[in-house]
């Protein structure tokens, strides 16, 4: 079970109505939700299913066909750039340039959110990861494992807010998966930082998160609590409810789940 | 806005200065062009032009500023899409205008030094001078880097909507654009109707503004004042041809397409 969240009564994110278009692919339909501050909320569905077009309408990378976002109180696109400050991103699919040391990828990726940095602070941040002696070394030298854990030192840089996480832990051996996610919850603890996380590994999704969002072909079928919505679902498991909405769509009778998030905001 | 540019700037140069090939980019390949033309024009002088190391020396020096400048833009950004960390960069607060700007300062420092050092080699090897040109020499650098930026700018943009499929175009564009800049002939040997095309170029009164200043030792003003006209004119839309496919890339998610490509 997650820790327990340490949210407050204000959406950080309000999704309302949103929809994106790729020609005649609906890769998103009417998704509407919220997630407080302090709050891991997890993106689920199969692979097309929308979680990573949901991310990166959220970071402003694609303009939606629809809807309305609006993140730490401020409107997307308007106020990309303010947004864009308080918060960050990593994945799996991004790389830092293989060919700078990670001191000289972080000290770049503080300028850019405007903050000067000095070996210190980056120390100390790689530190919070474990990985201080990879400071001086080439970042193509680094194992996967590292690179991870790198990327989520570049995220951490100018202490989001919120915190995008697209399959973090992905390509990481279990032992340190789970030190990775040992470390996000601190941090969600200690920062109140609100994470919205993509993973298919759906132990990972019940350990980290607080509420999960089912899509399936650009559309939400369920939303809530992991446990609260396997025991509505009738399945043994999360894992069990995931194969069954990838391989049947949206087969259950009742509605799309209603019930208000910690915060309040439906 | 300093410290984001200076970050890209800086993401540059520790780049370069632990890249061979990129090295090579703003040495080898310049040398190179100026070694074989230079050799090719000293061959024809002898038995033919007395006066062409002056008319093609400088302008092989000078062609490379446009090329370089127009290359600075377009490889820097496709950069981050080979390494995949162009996302990284666009989901950071900083605005295209200052990404392009950091762009554009790293291009003028690599202009700069690879036309100092084919300066130097033009002067040991062919008793070329560069700066005989006089003051002039800064008007005609900087119409060529405006030149570069503004086919940068449309390239990019092409780069960016046809994704990997259109790097091609990085190498191709300024080629395109050589046989009308009367870099190695005046522009006057084209037939009429290219000449009127040939004239709408910036480049192009660059290079006979040089040509006629290497001949005369006159300096056109009208020519420089003609080509930063049209440089301004090229700057403007594509400034404005980029913007649009920013937003189009945007709207129909090539950007991040792009990097998984």
């Amino acid at each position: 079970m997650p820790d327990s969240p340490q949210t407050t009564q204000s959406p950080v994110i309000e999704v309302i109505g949103l929809s994106k278009q790729f020609g005649s692919f609906a890769a998103l339909t009417d998704l509407s939700f919220t997630a407080c501050q302090g709050e891991i909320l997890g993106l689920l569905g199969t692979n097309g299913a929308g979680k990573t077009t949901t991310i990166h309408l959220l970071l402003g990378l694609i303009t939606p066909s629809a809807g309305r976002i609006r993140i730490l109180g401020r409107d997307l696109p308007e106020e990309r750039r303010e947004i864009l400050k308080r918060v960050n991103f990593s994945s799996a699919y991004t790389a830092l340039p293989s060919n700078l040391t990670v001191w000289e990828n972080l000290n770049v990726f503080a300028r850019l959110y405007g903050q000067r940095t000095d070996r210190k602070k980056i120390h100390d941040l790689l530190t919070l990861f474990e990985i201080p002696e990879v400071m001086d070394h080439l970042t193509g030298s680094l194992s996967s494992g590292q690179l991870t854990r790198l990327n989520l030192c570049k995220a951490f840089l100018n202490d989001p807010e919120i915190l995008f996480l697209d399959e973090p832990t992905a390509s990481l051996d279990p032992d340190i998966a789970d030190k990775v996610r040992h470390q996000l919850r601190t941090l969600r603890t200690e920062r109140r930082t609100t994470m919205i996380y993509t993973s298919h590994n759906m132990h990972e999704v019940e350990t980290m998160c607080d509420r999960v969002i089912f899509l399936s072909h650009g559309k939400l079928v369920m939303a809530g609590p992991p446990a609260a919505i396997v025991q509505r679902a009738k399945s043994a498991s999360l894992e069990e409810l995931f194969i069954s909405i990838a391989r049947n769509g949206y087969i259950y009778e009742e509605p799309p789940d209603t019930e208000k998030p910690p915060c309040g905001s439906a | 806005m300093w410290l984001r540019i200076n970050a890209i700037i800086l993401r540059y140069f520790y780049l370069h200065r632990r890249s061979i090939a990129r090295t090579m980019e703003i040495f080898f390949w310049p040398v190179m062009n100026l070694l074989v033309w230079g050799y090719v024009t000293r061959y024809l002088e002898s038995i033919a032009a007395p006066r062409l190391v002056a008319f093609l020396v400088g302008n092989v020096i000078f062609w490379d500023v446009l090329y370089r400048s127009q290359q600075g833009i377009t490889l820097t950004i496709t950069e981050e899409f080979w390494v995949r960390n162009i996302i990284n960069i666009f989901i950071t607060p900083i605005r295209m205008t200052e990404l392009i700007a950091a762009i554009c300062i790293v291009g003028i420092g690599k202009s700069l030094i690879t036309t100092a050092f084919l300066g130097i080699l033009a002067a040991l090897f062919y008793d070329y001078h560069l700066l005989a040109l006089g003051p002039a020499i800064l008007p005609f650098f900087g119409n060529l880097l405006l030149f570069g930026w503004a086919v940068g700018l449309c390239t990019l943009a092409l780069i960016f909507r046809y994704g990997r499929a259109a790097e091609a175009l990085i190498w191709g564009i300024p080629f395109l654009i050589q046989p009308l800049s009367a870099v190695f002939y005046p522009v006057a040997v084209l037939p009429g109707w290219l000449q009127k095309i040939a004239w709408l170029l910036p480049s192009t009164h660059v290079f006979e503004g040089m040509r006629l200043a290497q001949q005369t030792g006159h300096t056109d003003m009208t020519m420089l004042f003609t080509a930063l006209g049209l440089n301004l004119v090229y700057l403007l839309l594509g400034a404005l041809y980029f913007g649009w496919m920013l937003g189009k890339v945007r709207e129909r998610g090539y950007l991040t397409r792009l990097h998984l490509e």
